[in-house]
């Protein structure tokens, strides 16, 4: 399911802080997986190299893609793999479909793919009448409960077991109230292993394509995309373009560096590399545009298709740890998709690169260097001078600006309204003003600093 | 050494104490301290917001109070941190590259500039440090949790030398507090959840006082101290470093 809410930001994340234990718990639950990132970073002496050679390496591929690609796809053709070029979501839709009714195909499973999510794939294929199936525990549950993924990594870090069981008891007949978490995990087993026996075709994400071999590398812990790929006639791998490295080599920076950034982990359960079809089976790679090259294009922006999809910056992320992923209304959630969703459609994410302190806290823990936060101030920007910002807030702060331009008026409105905040029109515009709701003003002075310089110290 | 004090806008009309407490402190230290009269703002308010172009006569106002100083010190990270990024003027861009090379937030001052290794004062008082973002992750006064780097922190080094205070270290030594600028109005809602986290993350510890360098943030988390009816109080850190209880 994907997000088509028109709902802010700001709303949606005031809405998921109203049941307060449960954010609390959504906090600390995350907090701890990024807690476990920290041990994991700094059990390794050579973490910040790590860091540093991933994203040469990415600077370094982005920047001869096109070489990469051909090349890649060039391999790949050797293979015996079929590689198809999509523009945008609706191009890698029609692809895929294509194959559906060239081979008359009504099963298939998918293992996390957050591209098909960024597509719109299932609705596209529900709307024909075609039901894929998501196999990676945390999506299957979300796709159960008609929700889309609240994390990239953990999609279903929403919600709890008992919420997992009541989903559960309606769709898979569990025992009612049962939150057992082993038998919830065992009637899920259950559930997708008949899923992928009666598989016709199985799609994956990629993580990592490499140029060099024309073969990609999958990331799971569950095993679910080598079950679904394994037993299906037709594999279909779709990647964005920026999966692309180099050398097979690079995998030994990237696979240390994703699992630690992820979850903690030293490396993902399964990294399973996909070179050629076996004998008998169809394997196809969609590789996807989407938006990228436009940001590609953009100065600024580039370097954010340096993304691993690790999701450290989600876990690092306060605002995100305290408003839940679905208010970002997006398939890439938390601070990476506040920089990349608004090169997709800037009017519709226009609110996200808003949802950040600037605290910086999201490009420390990236495991390629994205400079996240500076990316959020730079969007900011264009989307202001694109007009994409409320006239209320445009107003308040060109007020201000005049004032704070012009040091005699500032004094003066400083004397004038100390007392109610007049100087900072952000705090006070609001007929219900928003700093009050739960904070107290700071009790203001008899004198402004300045007044009592002029007494005391000006000679 | 000729210093230019920087008091930002905010601490200018609601805390003239932090401005007191900072020029009093860097006069005892030996600096020849002014304070340039027409002073107003850095123009982070602004510029955070997304309207960087409105900003430039501020950069100017700036660059035109600060120009022909040694150093110019301010008692906030934020502030420091956004000249030494955005300070420009296009007809004096010599003059506010000097400041953006200058400008030193107050306890990287003292103890980078003015490498300052013993203080007369006396706080016998249980304190939380509270780590402002800007201060640290982009000025770099102190390590983060996040990089695997040699652990250090200027603050901290300073408040270990005020007698009787008893320095505690929130569970999140470097969590947002949530105030954000514009932030803290237009994400009510998140900015408040963070800052009654920060706050219960202090209270766990007993202390009396929450500190940092930035008045911003210790804005914020008083105003929900003071919400809630809480005893504990924030104080900045030159309030501390030039207090002679």
């Amino acid at each position: 399911m994907s997000h088509n809410s028109t709902m802010k930001h700001a709303e949606a994340a005031a809405n998921f802080i109203k049941d307060e234990p449960r954010t609390n718990w959504h906090d600390e639950t995350l907090w701890f997986v990024r807690q476990k990132r920290d041990k994991a970073a700094h059990g390794l002496p050579e973490w910040e190299q790590l860091r540093e050679w991933a994203s040469q390496i990415k600077q370094h591929t982005l920047s001869n893609l096109d070489n990469y690609l051909l090349e890649f796809e060039r391999n790949a053709k050797a293979n015996g793999v079929t590689v198809h070029w999509a523009t945008d979501g609706a191009d890698h839709n029609r692809i895929i479909y294509d194959i559906i009714q060239k081979n008359n195909i009504s099963k298939i499973v998918k293992s996390k793919s957050m591209l098909t999510e960024e597509c719109g794939f299932n609705e596209f294929l529900h709307a024909k009448g075609i039901v894929t199936v998501d196999t990676d525990l945390g999506e299957r549950i979300v796709q159960l409960r008609n929700e889309a993924p609240s994390h990239i990594v953990l999609p279903a870090i929403h919600l709890k077991k008992q919420d997992v069981s009541d989903t559960f008891h309606e769709h898979l007949n569990t025992e009612k109230g049962n939150n057992d978490p082993q038998y919830l995990t065992e009637a899920a087993r259950q559930h997708l292993r008949e899923k992928f026996i009666e598989a016709e075709l199985a799609i994956t994400g990629v993580n990592f394509a490499v140029a060099e071999t024309g073969g990609f590398v999958v990331c799971t812990n569950e095993g679910n995309a080598d079950m679904g790929a394994h037993a299906a006639p037709i594999h279909i791998a779709c990647m964005g373009f920026e999966k692309m490295i180099p050398k097979a080599e690079h995998l030994s920076v990237f696979l240390r560096l994703l699992a630690r950034s992820a979850t903690g982990q030293p490396i993902t359960t399964y990294s399973s590399h996909f070179m050629k079809p076996r004998e008998g089976q169809e394997m196809h790679i969609v590789i996807v545009d989407n938006g990228r090259s436009r940001q590609l294009g953009r100065a600024d922006f580039r370097n954010s298709l340096k993304c691993i999809r690790c999701a450290a910056c989600f876990n690092t992320c306060p605002v995100y740890r305290r408003s839940g992923g679905h208010s970002y209304h997006t398939a890439v959630a938390g601070p990476i998709g506040s920089i990349l969703n608004p090169n997709i459609d800037m009017k519709a994410n226009a609110d996200l690169p808003f949802a950040s302190t600037l605290c910086g806290s999201c490009s420390n823990v990236c495991p390629v260097k994205i400079d996240i936060h500076d990316q959020l101030w730079k969007w900011r920007q264009v989307l202001v001078s694109e007009g994409y910002v409320d006239s209320t807030k445009k107003a308040g702060l060109k007020g201000m600006a005049f004032l704070l331009a012009r040091p005699g008026l500032y004094r003066f409105a400083g004397k004038m309204g100390r007392s109610v905040m007049r100087l900072f029109p952000w705090i006070v515009n609001n007929k219900l003003n928003p700093w009050y709701k739960q904070r107290k003003m700071p009790a203001p002075p008899k004198q402004s600093f300045r007044d009592w310089y002029l007494q005391n110290k000006k000679q | 050494m000729k210093v230019g004090l920087f008091i930002p806008c905010y601490i200018d009309q609601f805390y003239p104490n932090v401005g007191i407490a900072t020029l009093q402190l860097l006069e005892k230290l030996g600096c020849d301290v002014s304070f340039p009269l027409n002073q107003t703002c850095c123009g982070q308010p602004m510029a955070n917001s997304g309207f960087a172009s409105l900003s430039k006569s501020c950069d100017k106002n700036f660059v035109s109070n600060f120009r022909g100083f040694d150093y110019i010190v301010g008692p906030s990270g934020s502030c420091v941190l956004h000249l030494k990024e955005h300070l420009h003027d296009e007809q004096h861009p010599g003059e506010a590259e000097h400041i953006r090379k200058h400008v030193y937030e107050l306890t990287e001052f003292l103890v980078d500039v003015l490498k300052v290794e013993k203080l007369n004062a006396s706080f016998p008082y249980k304190v939380g440090l509270h780590n402002s973002c800007h201060g640290q992750r982009g000025l770099h006064l102190s390590s983060m949790s996040e990089r695997n780097l040699p652990a250090y922190s200027k603050p901290q080094q300073l408040l270990n030398m005020v007698n009787g205070l008893e320095l505690k270290m929130p569970t999140r030594s470097d969590e947002c507090c949530g105030f954000g600028g514009t932030f803290c109005v237009f994400e009510e809602a998140v900015s408040v959840k963070m800052g009654k986290d920060r706050v219960a993350d202090h209270q766990q510890n007993d202390v009396q006082y929450i500190t940092g360098g930035d008045t911003s943030c210790l804005m914020h988390l008083e105003g929900i101290l003071k919400r809630n009816g809480s005893k504990v109080k924030t104080i900045h850190i030159a309030e501390i470093l030039n207090s002679n209880a």
